[in-house]
């Protein structure tokens, strides 16, 4: 028997890769011998979901509390490292609300999968407070933000125009993780999360550099990941000028020191603005005008070069990418067989049904692309109008989009230093030269 | 004045009708998501072993420190092989259970002798890497009763299971976590 099986051995040493052929070797009937049952390992509770969703609610209810009710910077930077440390290290980082944004156009595009009602809540929550509060969870709550926010120590001012530009970029990706999802491709915000491998301790090298390299940037540019990729910040920024109630730099009236004019890390502290001259407002009118006609324009634009993506954007998923290295191989382009391309010949399958499957995702993607390709062009057309849109402020003010409210700008107030008991009274500030000085400086832009 | 506050009044109009509404959608939308439910309640990362090849992904590509995936045995399909080739090296120095001639790097797989000539080959859980030589070993040659899996006592069931994305034959997919097993059966009983 032995021998036989030694003779098989050597013959099938020469069979080419995996071969499906089972129970070549009939198994024995045992007389006083019973089969061991195979184990099948049980999961542990899946109740730890659902204390994520406890601590999240209870740490979004807590920052709201102490960045609008308390003011209390000290309180809200305990609380960072407290979301740190449990959704982060802790929890390893996953479930985040970030990545639940792409659970969501899953659930909505595909009936067969079952969303985690974890991140449901983790999605809607967040969205919610921001609705009603502002920015809260960026402040406190979201780790990513957090490992950014404890980083953040000799920020830059960074110019406007680079500001507004790369502030497009969040909206870009939302809208190709969004595709990305709903086809099933990729969850390529988890794929490509900065600081995971951190929460992990462990992670591809790749991974590693880019989360240490948004770090150090960090230091310099405060949050540069929340400002210029984090998709649920672009729906934020978007959600949070609608808030109710929202963080004020002056505990009460703003009296125009400008001492909180340098303060924000993050570039979201906006002065007050002086009337225009006529001339100067007929002629942003007119902007107005052009740039609104320019939209459609700019959408329908979008839409075209969107559908030139489609190549680049269906070969991130697995089947194209395998039918485009299949064909090298028949075709020559390349030598040599890959894993993927190995296990599809063991299949059995032909190789145009491959082609066919590859096709029908690229004609999917032409469409995707050309949705993707039309938002991006509505979001720089919607940026190109607010831009020119004049906003009246008397006060400094926070800009709602952009505040994080993470309370930093509450020291450098001196109405909040009054209302703390550190000074009697408030210093008497000459009004008139902050308007000329506002004036020069809008003037100048 | 008056028409600055009529202003303020009309923004502020605005932006509660917008809020209510962004709140209604917002509820709306997670409700709308989170009834449509499937025959469960949730979904579990499983890898099909018909459609695995035994590259060793799993062994590597998991976030875990010890991967998730591991070898499992199913009885009723194997042979008892003496030379079992999910068990020895190729051309093994001898049909013992020395380190020399066994395929498992961590040596998870105790031998025991049934009956002459009939071994029975039991897998060490916490000793499994699920790097799937014996898999590799027992499918290319054997009856393929060795098979890989997803152990849910370890998976934390990650968003985007970093071993899905890494896998050549595209054998991960998700499944109902009230079946969360995608166990081999002997021909003809599956």
């Amino acid at each position: 028997m032995s021998g036989l099986r030694h003779g098989l051995w050597v013959l099938l040493l020469a069979w080419p890769g995996l071969a499906w052929a089972e129970q070549r070797f009939p198994p024995p009937d045992f007389s006083d011998h019973a089969l061991p049952t195979t184990q099948f390992p049980g999961r542990e509770s899946a109740a730890w979901e659902y204390v994520d969703l406890g601590v999240l609610a209870l740490a979004l209810v807590l920052a709201t509390y102490f960045a609008l009710y308390t003011r209390s910077r000290r309180a809200l930077f305990l609380l960072t490292i407290g979301s740190l440390v449990w959704l982060g290290f802790v929890r390893n980082g996953c479930i985040c609300s970030i990545g639940a944004i792409q659970n969501v156009a899953l659930a909505i595009a595909d009936p067969q999968y079952t969303i985690p009602l974890a991140a449901v809540g983790f999605f809607v929550l967040p969205l919610l407070f921001t609705l009603f509060f502002g920015r809260t969870f960026c402040a406190a709550v979201c780790p990513l933000g957090a490992v950014q926010e404890l980083v953040a120590l000799r920020p830059v001012r960074v110019p406007g125009w680079l500001e507004h530009c790369l502030g497009l970029l969040p909206f870009v990706y939302l809208g190709a993780a969004v595709i990305f999802a709903a086809t099933g491709t990729a969850f390529v915000i988890c794929r490509y999360d900065p600081f995971v491998a951190f929460f992990r301790l462990n992670g591809s090298l790749n991974m590693l550099m880019f989360g240490g390299g948004l770090l150090l940037l960090g230091v310099f540019v405060g949050r540069p990941y929340c400002r210029y990729l984090c998709p649920l910040g672009a729906m934020f920024r978007v959600l949070s000028p609608l808030s109710k109630w929202h963080v004020r730099i002056p505990p009460k009236e703003c009296i125009r020191c400008r001492l909180c004019e340098d303060a924000c890390p993050y570039g979201a502290i906006r002065e007050p603005t002086v009337a225009p001259a006529p001339q100067e407002r007929r002629r942003a009118r007119r902007r107005l005008v052009v740039l609104l006609a320019l939209l459609p324009l700019l959408v329908g634009g979008g839409w075209w070069l969107g559908t030139q993506l489609a190549i680049p954007l269906a070969n991130l998923h697995p089947t194209v990418r395998l039918a485009e290295r299949v064909r090298a191989e028949e075709t020559g382009v390349v030598e040599g067989t890959t894993d993927a391309s190995d296990a599809f010949r063991n299949t059995g399958r032909q190789r145009e049904q491959l082609y066919a499957e590859a096709l029908r995702w690229f004609d999917l993607f032409r469409v995707s692309g050309a949705w993707l390709g039309a938002w991006v062009g509505l979001v720089v057309g919607v940026k190109l109008v607010t831009l020119s849109m004049r906003r009246r402020r008397e006060d400094y003010e926070a800009d709602r989009s952009g505040c994080v409210s993470c309370g930093r700008c509450f020291w450098y107030c001196p109405e909040e230093q009054l209302r703390l008991g550190l000074i009697q009274e408030l210093p008497a500030i000459p009004a008139l030269a902050v308007q000329q000085e506002a004036g020069t400086t809008e003037a100048q832009r | 004045m008056a028409d600055q506050e009529r202003q303020v009044d009309r923004r502020g109009f605005l932006n509660d009708t917008f809020r209510v509404a962004g709140a209604i959608g917002l509820v709306g939308l997670g409700g709308f998501v989170a009834g449509r439910r499937g025959r469960s309640d949730e979904m579990l990362w499983q890898l099909d072993p018909h459609k695995c090849i035994a590259c060793g992904n799993c062994a590597t590509y998991c976030v875990l420190d010890e991967s998730a995936v591991r070898c499992l045995h199913n009885f009723e399909m194997c042979g008892y092989c003496e030379l079992c080739t999910g068990y020895f090296e190729p051309e093994p120095p001898s049909l013992t259970s020395g380190a020399e001639n066994q395929l498992c790097p961590t040596g998870a797989i105790q031998r025991r002798l049934i009956e002459e000539p009939y071994y029975e080959y039991t897998l060490v859980a916490e000793l499994c890497i699920g790097c799937g030589k014996c898999v590799k070993g027992c499918s290319a040659f054997g009856n393929g009763s060795l098979y890989l899996q997803v152990c849910h006592d370890l998976c934390v069931n990650c968003n985007e299971c970093s071993i899905a994305v890494a896998c050549p034959s595209q054998a991960f997919r998700r499944v109902p976590a009230d079946q969360p097993y995608l166990p081999k059966h002997r021909e003809g009983t599956a």
